[in-house]
């Protein structure tokens, strides 16, 4: 015999399982509807297969698993989906959550199921993956996906099978154990395998059950696998529990059982995952105890996942008169339900429908009178009491270092409080409000951490800003002492040479700059081609990069390398058709130069002319201009709509007419022909006159350098055109493929189509 | 050398304690600079406190300013999103007695909102992108803009801004994931549910002037 360690604390309430243990498991016929959660499991939803008014066969999967924890589901039968809507889940907060509606359709016709008759011909990670995609999570009751605990990074040494059972009422792994013992056998030595054979397999069971033991001992003979019986008492079915009275071994404080080599399966999920391997069958139904004084019949059946909870009840002589409440689990940790229209999910072991007498109302809770109770009976060695009053006065971080996340919420302190404190909901409302902080912390630290990007963000903003005011400022300084050297010399002589001279100066840079947007278009065909080649070879990796995926990656790794690729073509696409269009462009760009040339020759003569005009010929004529702008704006003004264009408008107009007023006042001033006062703002009055003439020409050149709108118009359409045609073989090709892009292709493609026509339309307006 | 030091005892003394004065300087001079802690420590301590809602309620640009504030001696009670606990955490940091919010600026809300851009009304005048004190509003200008909800800590400060009313503060929604257990009532609420008849009579206040007499009744009742 080996050494079995004791439980630590725990309490032995009655067991009323002989109730639900004197029948076989039966079977219920088929229900009105069968409604399947989406979310059964702890992880991520599955993603959904099936829509509205699909007929699917029994065991056809419904949503296929999304991301690395989360499992399937699948038809329980064969009929119709009615209804894919928020319908009321097994959950204590009695809240609705994603379900599938399935009306079955009698004929319970299934999928060919594709079993193996010696899984050892396939390797674990095949073994995984059928577990993963068959549905199954753990059917103790957390529902955690088996194939991801399995999946372990340490080396496993010991698998533990969890037939303990321990919670009052509940005998579905009990029955499960004494009717197939062989394939509950069979599921073990599947575990093993997949678990690369640990020196240690090890069956918990209590010694309550001992009709199970006898069932099973006969199949454990020639193997390695250890049937060990201890004391009943609950909770010795909690698994670090379990493990403590198998190994001796304690899993630390927020590990799992795999830090210390050990693995934990339930019996129903053993079985399950035989049925998925040898014979190929999803987790479709599973066993569920209806038990409880307020039912006639107490037995267990082999339920179909999302059968309502009022089917069972209507088959076993419910009567809610003698009720005391509906509760799904076991009398210690279930919790109760509002109502019967409910399904049977993954995890529900047991439907109890205790009356007054077996479950009464728990009567107002008093005083604690420390006692000390609670701690004796706590499995996991921790003080209730204190908890209790830390909870109480909501002092989060004393229950923090008093290992709250340590209750496995089992309800033994509950159980023996002599005042009817409900100490377990003290500690669930504790580990929610801490879990929600912890959460608002996450939320409080990154808003502080953009928060405080955002303000560096626009200090260095301002600095860059102030920075360039500065040497904006030091440029015009040193412009300004430049002329005010100047008239220095104009007053002893020649001033129309300095002034030349200074025309002269702005005219060249002006000319380079022409010139020098002159020479780009080669070297922008250059840069685009470049561009082409770029883009080309980058497509180039990340469809490698994909190919590379496609093995072994995660789907959102497949979508996001999906993206990229994509990606990467419309950059390549968009490089080529501005390569094409530029090519397109040299035809015309020697007009434009000439022009460009023209321009410039133009505002020579008329800067020139400015200079050689007299300042006060100068200052009337900008007065004029002046004026017909402030005409011109006026008329902007009244023909604008939008209410902030117009306040700009208006700010700009009365600038100008401060400008005007500054002008003619000068103009009075300023005596005819007095040459040497006049000099220096004559000088200045220039200087601004040609920076404005040169900006415009600027402007002009730019413009024209580009090509004209009727061009570009073509240029664009046909661009448009050749897009559209590539879309639309992507669509093709995607609906031969049956792509799950395909929506996206079909938008993007009328989306070009409606952009063709906008611009053809625009092109014919132009051309009448 | 002893000798010297045995027959000028004062100017050894005086040497001695000089030279132990010159090293413990040079060591407190240098575990200045070595160990010198950047900023308030105060502030930073008061500022993981705070909800970093960044909404300016508080009458200053940001969370960390009122921090700041509140470690010049401002009140603690200014933090509408906070509430009720975390000016309770802040006495607790600066060991004062803890006030209640202060009502002028602003009502403690349990529901948390999000910032939503009626997007077909949006124009695009970027306003609320600049007034987002945590960049969670995307979008440029002449063009749609969006929230960003994961990043949006309800401040309200975009609602002003926006020249055409187009944004909404709407509560989070609450699925299952947020849900949790509640605590279960005090021994006050309880006694408050319970119905007067359940009252036992030692419990009731006796206001009445023949009060043995009621007492006895009673008595008799329960025995029965």
């Amino acid at each position: 015999m080996r050494k079995v360690w004791d439980l630590i604390g725990g309490v032995h309430p009655p067991e009323n399982k002989h109730q639900s243990v004197q029948d076989s498991i039966g079977t219920l016929p088929l229900p009105q509807k069968l409604v399947i959660p989406l979310n059964q499991h702890i992880g991520a939803p599955p993603k959904l297969l099936v829509s509205t008014g699909d007929k699917v066969l029994k065991g056809q999967p419904l949503a296929e698993p999304k991301g690395m924890v989360s499992v399937g589901v699948h038809a329980p039968t064969s009929g119709l989906i009615s209804d894919i809507s928020d319908h009321p889940i097994p959950h204590p907060s009695g809240m609705a959550a994603r379900c599938i509606t399935l009306i079955p359709d009698g004929e319970d016709q299934g999928v060919e199921y594709q079993g193996t008759d010696n899984f050892r011909e396939k390797t674990p990670k095949e073994l995984l993956k059928i577990i993963r995609t068959s549905g199954i999570a753990g059917l103790g009751g957390a529902g955690f996906p088996t194939a991801v605990k399995l999946n372990a990074r340490q080396p496993i040494s010991t698998l533990i099978i969890n037939a303990t059972e321990c919670e009052p009422y509940i005998t579905a792994d009990d029955m499960l154990m004494r009717e197939r013992p062989e394939a509950v056998v069979e599921g073990i030595k599947i575990l093993s395998y997949i678990l690369g054979e640990p020196d240690e397999i090890l069956i918990g069971i209590e010694d309550n059950k001992s009709q199970a033991y006898d069932a099973l001992e006969p199949y454990l003979e020639d193997t390695n696998i250890e049937l060990v019986e201890f004391i009943t008492r609950y909770p010795s079915g909690g698994e670090k529990q379990l493990i403590q009275i198998l190994t001796g071994k304690e899993v630390p404080y927020g590990g799992l059982p795999a830090d210390i080599g050990i693995v934990c399966q339930n019996i129903g999920t053993t079985h399950a995952i035989q049925q998925a391997i040898v014979h190929g069958e999803p987790l479709i139904s599973r066993v569920t105890t209806v038990t409880g004084k307020a039912c006639t019949t107490n037995r267990n059946y082999q339920t179909l996942i999302g059968t309502p909870i009022s089917h069972l009840l209507e088959h076993n002589g419910f009567d809610q008169s003698h009720c005391s409440r509906l509760v799904m689990g076991g009398p210690m940790m279930g919790f109760s339900l509002e109502s019967s229209d409910i399904p049977v999910i993954k995890t529900t072991n047991c439907i109890l429908t205790p009356n007054q007498e077996e479950l009464p109302t728990p009567p107002p809770a008093q005083p604690c009178i420390r006692c000390g109770m609670c701690a004796e009976a706590c499995p996991a060695s921790l003080l209730p009491q204190q908890l209790f009053w830390y909870a109480q006065s909501q002092n989060y971080e004393r229950l923090d270092a008093h290992s709250l996340f340590d209750c496995i919420e089992c309800g033994a302190c509950s159980y023996v409080c002599p005042s009817n404190i409900p100490l377990v909901q003290y500690y669930r409302a504790s580990k929610g409000e801490i879990r929600k902080q912890a959460a608002e912390k996450v939320n409080s630290d990154r808003a502080r951490e953009r928060f405080e990007f955002q303000k560096s963000r626009k200090e260095k903003e301002a600095t860059a800003k102030a920075a360039k005011r500065e040497a904006r400022k030091k440029a015009a300084e040193q412009a300004r002492v430049k002329s005010a050297e100047n008239p220095a010399e104009n007053l002893t002589g020649n001033t129309t040479e300095t002034k030349a001279s200074a025309a002269d100066d702005i005219i060249k840079a002006a000319m380079a700059r022409a010139e020098a947007k002159k020479a780009s278009p080669e070297e922008q065909l250059a840069k685009l081609e470049r561009g082409v080649v770029r883009a080309g070879s980058h497509l180039e990796t990340v469809q490698k990069r994909l190919g590379d995926l496609e093995q072994e990656a995660t789907d959102k790794q497949r979508e996001q390398a999906l993206a990229a690729v994509e990606n990467a073509r419309v950059r390549l696409n968009d490089a080529q058709q501005k390569l094409s269009e530029v090519k397109v462009a040299p035809a015309d760009s020697d007009p434009t130069s000439t022009s460009t040339e023209k321009a410039l020759a133009s505002t020579e003569k008329t800067i020139v002319e400015k200079i050689q005009a007299s300042p006060s010929a100068a200052l009337e004529k900008k007065i004029s201009t002046l004026k017909e702008r402030i005409a011109v704006t006026e008329e902007k003004i009244a023909s604008a709509d939008d209410d902030a264009l117009k306040t700009a408008l208006q700010n700009g107009l009365e600038k100008q007419q401060t400008k005007l007023k500054d002008a003619e006042q000068q103009l009075t001033e300023t005596p005819p022909e007095t040459e040497g006062v006049t000099n220096t703002t004559s000088t200045t009055e220039t200087m601004d006159a040609a920076a404005s003439a040169i900006a415009r020409a600027q402007a002009k050149a730019a413009e024209q350098s580009s090509m004209s709108d009727e061009d570009k118009l073509k240029a664009s359409v046909e661009s448009l055109q050749k897009r559209l045609k590539k879309a639309q073989e992507k669509l093709t090709a995607a609906e031969a493929e049956g792509s799950e892009h395909i929506d996206a292709f079909r938008s993007g493609a009328e989306k070009l189509q409606a952009k063709l026509t906008a611009t053809e339309a625009e092109l014919a307006e132009k051309a009448q | 050398m002893f000798e010297i030091i045995a027959q000028h005892p004062i100017p050894a003394a005086l040497v001695a304690l000089g030279g132990l004065a010159i090293i413990f300087g040079a060591i407190l001079g240098f575990a200045a600079v070595k160990f010198k802690v950047e900023g308030d420590p105060i502030v930073e301590q008061i500022d993981h406190l705070l909800p970093q809602t960044q909404c300016g309620q508080c009458g200053y640009p940001g969370c960390r300013p009122y921090a700041e504030a509140i470690a010049n001696g401002d009140t603690i009670n200014k933090c509408p999103p906070g509430g009720q606990n975390t000016i309770n955490a802040i006495a607790d940091l600066l060991d004062v007695e803890a006030p209640t919010l202060d009502e002028e600026h602003g009502e403690e809300s349990d529901v948390k909102t999000v910032a939503y851009i009626r997007e077909d009304e949006c124009i695009g005048c970027t306003k609320c992108i600049q007034a987002c004190p945590v960049d969670a509003i995307l979008g440029a200008a002449k063009l749609m803009h969006t929230v960003i909800v994961s990043e949006c800590t309800g401040c309200d400060l975009c609602v002003e801004p926006c020249p055409v009313d187009c944004i909404d503060m709407l509560p989070v929604e609450k699925g299952l994931a947020d849900w949790k257990w509640n605590l279960p009532p005090s021994a006050e609420e309880q006694i408050n549910a319970l119905h007067p008849d359940d009252i036992i009579a030692t419990d009731a206040k006796d206001d009445d002037t023949d009060h043995d007499a009621k007492h006895d009744g009673d008595n008799g009742e329960k025995a029965a």
